[in-house]
């Protein structure tokens, strides 16, 4: 399996991300915990990479990892030609937390504004990207309310808006939508999906719903746990345009299916 | 409207019971009085009454207690004595006294107003030194290992020595080195009001969650851009909540300091009281620091309530 990823992955050169045999190990109270181990993957421009698994398989770990909030204990990790320290501290992407952590004091207009005054935006274009990104998803007339005015859907749409607002080519995304009920989640992958389509950022979507990695995704990276490691890759066929019914389609279902067998195998690997 | 009913019921149970425990408390010179006047009294010699409590007197002589609660010197001085003393301590010495502020344009030495004034100005100098001192300390608590580990035990052992023993050694060694009149007071009362600051602003500091923070990671923030973004904005709920505290403490500070300067102040008026048997006038300063207290933290609640429905938080 992994010979035949090598022999399919792009060469380093036009990766967004470049991970070569990633090891990432927490010391416990309770011994050494490998968070990830040996994990090789390539992501390049434009690509929408899901990462599923059960809890603990890393898949938020990695993702961390590329954003520089974790340091790997070992192998290679390049996000957009540097370090990902480095690319944190220029700001190379936007990252959507599983909740979706507006500062109440702000309203939702100061939220969205945030990044761009740490970043030092000059304040006129600060107004003209918060107006724009807040339309881009959708809650434009909502800039002067506070986040408890508003439903979590709501809620969740201005980070996403946060994370776009000081146009990072990359977005990074941990379960973003999984304190969300099923109906919203639907509506907001559209979107989501409508939104990568407009921007054409690159974007890593940690999940736990088989439905929504395959639904998104242009490639979906199956991950088990102890150790953390990637089992499968899987390029998905589907067409760029994904109406929600596309989730009927056979190759939607076969997809699904492989996904499936693939965290399974993941399972039986104990 | 509502929430009137049970504190008015409250406030009558305490009245009722003050009123009850008057004639016990003040049985022995009330019926020496009335013996005086010609009563017979059970028992009827003092050395048999000495040593029997007020409860027993007062249930012995049920009809000779009518004088307990309008004694000029009671041990325990009835309600109305203390509002009768308030009132002309305050609105009646200013208005129609000499030495009013109507008549010689200044408040009065005797009135409550100008030593409740004296303490204010203390208390509130205090505030602010021990608000301000509080803040940075968190602050530095927060940022620096060094100082998290080395300045919170002492700020702990600092309010574990009884302050009213502290306090004559604070203006003692101020008024060596030639610092007197209101900055001692304002020492004493910072000095209390500090603590309850630095440990809720350490806490409030602290408040941000592992995510609030991340959140500034992958923005590269500066220290200072999370601290004035985030923590410091985190921590107003918790600033208020000790802010509150550390007035009354002050408040306890500045009246503790004014007991051995003796240059007025309500701690003044009560040591005075104390030393001349004046019982009404204790209770009245005592009260005037009640009403004082009730004021000040109600200030601050009502800065509380416009700041953070300022910040968008309070809803």
């Amino acid at each position: 399996m992994a010979e035949a990823r090598a022999a399919t992955a792009p060469g380093p050169a036009d990766a967004v991300i470049s991970a070569r045999g990633l090891d990432l190990t927490f010391q416990t109270a309770d011994g050494p915990v490998h968070a990830l181990k040996g994990v090789d993957l390539d992501i390049r421009r434009g690509e929408f990479v899901s990462f599923i698994g059960p809890s603990g398989c890393g898949k938020t770990t990695f993702l961390r990892c590329i954003a520089g909030l974790e340091t790997p204990t070992g192998g290679t990790l390049s996000v957009n030609g540097m370090t990902a320290d480095e690319a944190r501290r220029s700001r190379a992407y936007g990252y959507v937390f599983q909740a979706a952590g507006l500062y109440p004091w702000r309203t939702i207009g100061g939220n969205v504004r945030l990044p761009l005054e740490i970043m030092g935006f000059p304040r006129a274009e600060r107004d003209e990207r918060v107006a724009r990104v807040l339309e881009l998803v959708d809650l434009a007339g909502f800039e002067k309310k506070f986040p408890w005015q508003l439903s979590g859907g709501m809620q969740q749409r201005a980070s996403i808006a946060r994370a776009l607002a000081f146009d990072a080519d990359l977005l990074l995304m941990d379960e973003p939508f999984g304190a969300l009920d099923e109906i919203v989640r639907d509506r907001l992958n559209e979107e989501l999906l409508r939104l990568w389509d407009r921007t054409g950022k690159t974007i890593g979507f940690v999940t736990h719903s088989i439905p929504e990695a395959v639904y998104l995704s242009t490639r979906i990276v199956v991950m088990s746990p102890r150790p953390g490691r990637i089992t499968d890759v899987i390029d998905s066929p589907l067409p760029r345009e994904r109406p929600l019914d596309i989730r009927d389609s056979r190759e939607f279902i076969e997809i699904a299916h492989r996904v499936r067998e693939g965290l399974r195998a993941g399972h039986v690997d104990e | 409207m509502r929430s009137l009913v049970p504190v008015l019921v409250v406030v009558l149970g305490l009245l009722a019971l003050w009123y009850a425990a008057v004639p016990v408390m003040n049985a022995a010179e009330t019926l020496t009085r009335a013996e005086r006047a010609g009563a017979v009294i059970d028992p009827p010699t003092a050395v048999e009454r000495r040593d029997l409590s007020g409860l027993t007197l007062a249930l012995r002589n049920p009809g000779l207690l009518g004088e307990s609660w309008s004694l000029e010197r009671p041990r325990l001085p009835a309600p109305h004595q203390v509002a009768a003393e308030i009132w002309a301590t305050t609105w009646d010495e200013e208005v129609n006294g000499r030495r009013g502020i109507v008549q010689s344009g200044s408040f009065s030495n005797r009135s409550l107003i100008y030593h409740g004034g004296i303490t204010l100005a203390a208390t509130l100098s205090g505030f602010l030194i021990g608000s301000i001192l509080g803040i940075l300390l968190a602050v530095g608590i927060v940022h620096s290992r060094t100082m998290d580990l080395s300045v919170m035990p002492w700020a702990i052992v600092s309010q574990t020595v009884p302050i009213v023993a502290l306090a004559p050694m604070i203006i003692v060694v101020l008024y060596s080195v030639g610092v007197q009149g209101l900055l001692p007071k304002a020492v004493i009362s910072a000095y209390l009001s500090f603590f309850p600051v630095v440990v809720g602003m350490v806490k409030g500091l602290r408040a941000p969650e592992r995510m609030d923070l991340d959140l500034m990671r992958t923005y590269s923030a500066s220290r200072g851009q999370v601290f004035w973004k985030l923590r410091l904005p985190a921590s107003v709920p918790y600033l208020f909540a000790s802010l509150k505290i550390a007035i009354a403490a002050s408040l306890v500070g500045a009246i503790v300091g004014e007991l051995p300067v003796q240059k007025g102040g309500l701690g003044a008026r009560m040591l005075a009281g104390s030393y001349y048997g004046q019982t009404v006038q204790i209770w009245s300063a005592l009260f005037a620091a009640a009403v004082l207290a009730a004021l000040l933290v109600w200030v601050i609640g009502w800065a509380e309530r416009r700041t953070l429905r300022a910040m968008g938080v309070a809803g």
